[in-house]
């Protein structure tokens, strides 16, 4: 190959990426409205399948050392991808949240990886450039892995991950990133001992992923996943900065401070400064403590056939969703039974907290499922002012969302803005068990004087309901 | 290619493009967007591919080899999930179209 047709094909291959980075922009920018967000989906997995295909290009073209590399790297792109198809088909709805941290994760190692070989398998010292880039690739990277794959499981309720406690949690924090970043210093300082200052990095980051993510509650994880994922977006940009490659630098950027961007906005909807979410403020306290704190009084118990009188009856009624509604399957019942109720007269509509579920706007991913109109799903602001009109709030499976307690301070769901639940006339809560919400504390809505709980599964409730809806209709 | 410098400004321009395009995103599209984006930075599997090309010991192909899984399962898995996500957006569209105010 003379030197003039690679000279060529690297300005090929550097516009091509260029349109790649292009078609990132335009897809995350068609993802601004429900109506072209999925055509923005698939055009950025084109600008994805472009760019990678360039890369095989520019690989044969410009020949490479080793066959074994090539036979593992498409051997590795094969696992990898049928890996991937067969568990984005596979995972339900409810599920969805995990799985995009598992996503998280291995994007994350994978960054890492590279920069790891950039600095590693290289014959001669990389210069200092290259050791800070690829350095910090491989930190952030690895924060990614861990603190990902620990959020995934949260989500997921592994108990064993969710009873995981560090004592004394904001000493580790700092001595692993004090480590992490020391070691990363001496990759740089040291270069001829690379091997050893890249795998101090390397774990200690490990490390400091397990102690940063662990103390934050499961209620915050939608907010840590999203910084992770603008970590994995700095890693993979750092990679690329390491490797030069314009497509990775600008794709990896674009994620990252879009990232940031969405975790502050996510951050904001809870009415909590990103720090404090990050700082794991959030259900930081013990159960114990918290639950002798409850609320006194007694639950008001219900039947589905009361439940429906009250319904039919009603002028105006608002639907409260939560994690419950995506746990037990229920959106479709939930969305029968407001076509239903509409169909006699009845105005309803969906209140959204923009952190109902676990994930911002998982809510309106289910009802959509569902069929539900996308003009019914309401949000927080707008709700509010509307629940002291309404004849019953049916609230099925959210809770501290709703907790009147967030009110006060000095609680661990203090400042959260939460929908006024508790203003409607009547309140009825769907609730499987009589456990806690994912702050850790009782709901006071439970105990109040309007409010009446139907315990149990939230989809065989609302077919009951639906049932005796229809009896009263006939 | 790019000399040190013109990375890094094509890195911060491309900071400030992605604080721009997010701003304006609703709540409601948060999930889909934050998986969407999640399947952008699987691009390392072009960094990937571009460091397999200088692989020569074992060591290079092993860490090929995971990069190369972990890689694409992100890029390809993040964008069938946030397709079967979106495209529960798409059945209700058609209906609202005629009552949308």
């Amino acid at each position: 190959m003379t030197s003039a047709t690679v000279g060529t094909i690297d300005i090929v291959a550097w516009f091509v990426y260029l349109f790649s980075a292009v078609m990132f922009v335009v897809g995350l920018h068609f993802m601004n409205s429900p109506k072209t967000a999925r055509k923005g989906n698939q055009i950025s997995a084109f600008g994805m399948v472009v760019a990678v295909l360039m890369a095989f290009v520019v690989l044969f073209a410009k020949g490479f050392v080793n066959i074994v590399a090539v036979v593992v790297l498409v051997v590795g792109i094969l696992i990898g991808a049928v890996a991937g198809v067969v568990s984005a088909k596979k995972v339900k709805m409810t599920d969805m949240p995990q799985l995009v941290s598992v996503f998280n994760t291995v994007g994350g190692g994978a960054a890492a990886l590279v920069a790891l070989n950039d600095i590693l398998t290289k014959d001669g010292t990389p210069d200092i450039v290259v050791l800070i880039t690829a350095g910090l690739g491989i930190l952030i990277g690895s924060v990614t892995f861990t603190g990902s794959l620990i959020a995934a499981g949260k989500l997921q309720g592994i108990k064993w991950v969710k009873k995981l406690a560090l004592p004394g949690k904001g000493v580790w924090n700092i001595l692993f990133a004090v480590l992490s970043i020391a070691s990363l210093v001496m990759l740089c300082v040291q270069p001829e001992q690379r091997l050893l200052w890249s795998i101090l990095t390397t774990v200690f980051a490990l490390c400091y992923g397990l102690v940063f993510v662990i103390p934050i509650g499961g209620a915050d994880m939608p907010v840590v996943i999203s910084v992770l994922n603008a970590c994995t977006g700095t890693a993979v940009a750092m990679s690329g900065l390491a490797i030069d490659n314009v497509a990775l630098i600008v794709a990896g950027a674009l994620v990252g401070s879009a990232g940031v961007t969405l975790s502050i906005l996510m951050a904001q909807a809870m009415n909590r400064p990103l720090i404090s979410v990050l700082a794991g403020g959030f259900g930081g306290g013990s159960g114990a403590a918290a639950a002798g704190d409850g609320p006194e009084g007694t639950m008001k118990e219900t039947t589905p056939d009361d439940l429906a009188v009250q319904l039919v009856y009603a002028e105006k009624v608002i639907f409260v969703p939560g994690f419950g509604l995506a746990q037990a399957q229920a959106q479709r019942e939930l969305a029968d039974l407001g076509e239903l109720l509409k169909n006699h007269g009845v105005e309803v509509s969906y209140a959204i907290h923009p952190v109902a579920g676990r994930m911002p706007g998982h809510m309106n991913v289910l009802l959509a499922e569902a069929n539900v109109p996308y003009e019914e799903l309401v949000d927080l602001e707008e709700i509010n002012p509307q629940f002291p009109q309404a004849n019953v709030a049916l609230v099925v499976g959210a809770n501290d969302v709703t907790n009147p307690a967030a009110r006060r301070p000095g609680t661990p769901v203090s400042g959260m803005p939460i929908l006024d639940v508790d203003k409607a006339q009547n309140v009825v809560v769907m609730k499987r068990g009589r456990g806690m919400g994912y702050a850790g504390i009782q709901n006071e809505l439970y105990f109040e004087d309007n409010t009446q709980m139907l315990f149990g599964d939230a989809k065989k409730s609302l077919q009951a309901v639906i049932a005796a809806v229809k009896e009263l209709l006939a | 290619m790019p000399t040190l410098v013109v990375s890094i400004t094509l890195f911060v321009l491309a900071l400030l493009i992605g604080i721009e395009v997010i701003g304006k995103v609703p709540a409601t599209l948060h999930t889909p967007l934050m998986s969407g984006a999640n399947s952008i930075h699987g691009i390392v599997i072009v960094g990937v591919v571009i460091v397999a090309a200088e692989a020569n010991s074992p060591l290079a192909y092993v860490f090929i080899f995971l990069a190369a899984v972990l890689g694409t399962m992100n890029v390809v898995g993040g964008y069938v999930v946030t397709d079967r996500m979106l495209e529960m957006f798409k059945s209700n569209k058609n209906e609202k179209k005629g009552e949308s105010k």
